[in-house]
């Protein structure tokens, strides 16, 4: 356990009959840290989630948090805040009274005064002091994950759990919101755990995201790192778009439309392989005697897709910033090679 | 346009004659309750509703059956609603046999009640009681079918997990769960089961009569025997003091609750 490591879950396993939720999963998070969970519905991410709020019972394993052992500490008394995917405020208090019931709770000392002003100074923090005395009811969606966001955090939880908050929200609320709480998290400073299927939410906001499958941990890592060097072949096709296109592999390198790339740590090391490679990795120059025909084009705004056809009937995707991509359109003859980018080879068949 | 006319005209006329339907009876019982009384008196009178106040055995009558929807309340409020909610956070296996068993009494007629349950209120007559209070017990059994359909209609209708879980986060224990967050949350399905059960322990006959206990219906069914006029007149006034009950449920409450179920 390094210095810095505030929760720290070890081994966690959970089985739900021959169902395997989480399968000797280890993780360490760092004071002020906020890691993503990512992974494919039924990964075991929302489980290790509930297993860290004190919801969810283990099979195995113990959770840690700030040198404490909390394994089989209730619920209640574990101090974590959470935030749910599923609307949860409370639907018979106003806006203010849901952030006030976890203080409530806890200090009975805390004087009605002082409980006031803290709601209004999280109220004021997620932008809703206006909304103070609204109910659940009279709230958008958006507005009501923000006042759980602010009764979770009303308590100063020792850690922040978040279960998918943004998913039943529409797309725009979704990329506010998701900056909104990564600002809050940095302000504040709060430990967070984040578990997401969009791994474009992941990407942006987490510090280290994690790749979950089957219940275990595929790959932890920044957010860049996961994304140019994935260490597994279900992290590089989980996390953005990759073309596979086969190709022979010795001494470390492979070789793919006529240009010699590296191979990551952990591809095949020789015979014929598959390299995963980034559409942003392919470089198109437009060209009378190239090797391809684009079959498609889609302009994305500061970028642009070209969907492209190999001599050889190989299809793959290009991605590059639109300003080299003026000019070339469906159907135009391009010549087709690689950046000089590591790619991940996993093995044929 | 026509047909706009046609369909107005046609549902004003089934709620003619479903008010008629409710409201004929009435005005009959009503009637009959105001019909000149004996040969001294040849004109219509209030006299059979005069009497009510000084009929005693009614009115401790009343208030016996009173008392007894009142404890049927709190057994409502603080064992039915209480397990329901319990079976459904917590047991969700037992959910099936819990409904089921609630619903048995509607299955077993009344009178088949009586001879089950006589021989226990017979020991409770000699050992505890022989108030017609202790009723409370067989009633709070009766009226299960009505209020556990109402409540769980209500549960189902709110993700009660999710803020059980939420409240318990915050340090909440099930206790609070249950009577701080989640009764409050079903509020409306519980009034409108509680004031089902309160129609029907104050309208019970069958139970009470072959029970001897002389409830608010026993007696006004004694007071039939001397006194027709008074009977009927005692009749109409549960039968309105009943209906103002029910209506006491808030129809707009009953709305908001909809609409908040619509948001969540």
């Amino acid at each position: 356990m390094s210095s810095s490591t505030y929760v720290q879950l070890v081994d966690l396993a959970k089985y739900f009959g021959k169902v395997k939720a989480l399968d000797g999963l280890s993780l360490d998070i760092a004071q002020g840290e906020l890691v993503a969970l990512l992974g494919p519905s039924g990964c075991g991410k929302t489980t290790a989630l509930r297993a860290l709020a004190g919801l969810q019972e283990l099979d195995r394993g113990q959770l840690m948090v700030d040198g404490k052992d909390v394994t089989f500490q209730s619920a209640s008394k574990r101090g974590m805040g959470m935030v749910f995917q599923a609307y949860s405020l409370f639907p018979h208090m106003t806006a203010r009274e849901n952030v006030e019931y976890g203080l409530k709770l806890r200090t009975h000392k805390t004087s009605s005064q002082k409980r006031k002003e803290r709601s209004a100074e999280l109220l004021d923090l997620v932008g809703l002091s206006t909304h103070a005395n609204h109910y659940p009811h009279q709230l958008s969606g958006g507005q009501q994950q923000r006042i759980a966001l602010a009764r979770a955090l009303a308590i100063s939880p020792k850690v922040l759990l978040l279960d998918e908050p943004l998913s039943a929200l529409d797309a725009k609320v979704r990329t506010q919101l998701r900056e909104e709480i990564r600002r809050i998290q940095m302000e504040l400073g709060t430990t967070t755990l984040f578990v997401t299927h969009d791994q474009e939410e992941a990407l942006s906001i987490a510090d280290r995201v994690g790749v979950m499958r089957n219940g275990q941990l595929e790959q932890i890592a920044s957010p860049s790192e996961l994304y140019d060097r994935p260490k597994t072949s279900f992290v590089a096709e989980f996390v953005g778009l990759t073309n596979p296109i086969s190709g022979k592999v010795s001494g470390g390198s492979i070789e793919i439309l006529g240009s010699v790339v590296k191979t990551l740590p952990g591809s095949v090391t020789s015979g014929t392989g598959i390299a995963l490679v980034r559409p942003e990795s392919v470089d198109v120059v437009a060209s009378k005697s190239g090797n391809a025909t684009v079959a498609a084009a889609s302009f994305l705004g500061a970028s642009c897709r070209l969907n492209i056809t190999l001599n050889d009937g190989t299809k793959i995707t290009a991605q590059l910033p639109s300003s080299d991509a003026s000019g070339i359109g469906a159907g135009a003859t391009v010549s087709v090679s690689l950046l000089d980018m590591p790619v991940f080879v996993k093995a044929a068949g | 346009m026509k047909q706009g006319i046609g369909v107005k005209i046609w549902r004003w006329s089934i709620i003619a004659v479903v008010g008629l339907y409710l409201l004929v009876p009435l005005y009959a019982m009503f009637d009959f309750s105001t019909k000149p009384y004996g040969f001294e008196n040849a004109g219509r009178s209030l006299r059979a509703w005069k009497v009510i106040g000084s009929q005693e055995s009614l009115l401790e009558a009343v208030t016996r059956s009173l008392i007894t929807a009142a404890i049927v309340m709190a057994v409502i409020l603080f064992l039915v609603v209480p397990t329901a909610i319990w079976v459904q956070l917590k047991l969700p296996l037992l959910r099936r046999p819990f409904e089921l068993l609630c619903l048995i009494p509607l299955a077993i007629p009344a009178i088949v009640i009586v001879v089950g349950i006589a021989p226990l209120y017979r020991w409770i007559s000699i050992n505890v009681s022989e108030s017609p209070i202790t009723l409370a017990g067989v009633y709070s059994m009766l009226i299960l079918p009505y209020t556990y359909r109402s409540l769980s209609a209500a549960l189902d209708s709110v993700d009660i997990h999710t803020l059980a879980e939420a409240a318990t986060t915050l340090g909440a224990g099930i206790s609070r769960v249950i009577f701080g967050i989640i009764m409050p949350t079903i509020k409306t399905g519980i009034i409108n089961g509680s004031f089902i059960a309160i129609a029907l322990v104050l309208g019970e006959f069958t139970i009470s009569n072959i029970l001897n206990f002389k409830t608010f219906q026993v007696v006004i069914a004694q007071i039939g025997r001397t006194d027709g006029q008074v009977a009927v007149a005692v009749s109409v006034a549960s039968l309105l003091f009943v209906l103002v009950l029910l209506l006491l449920i808030p129809n707009k409450k009953r709305q908001g609750a909809v609409l908040d179920v619509d948001v969540a």
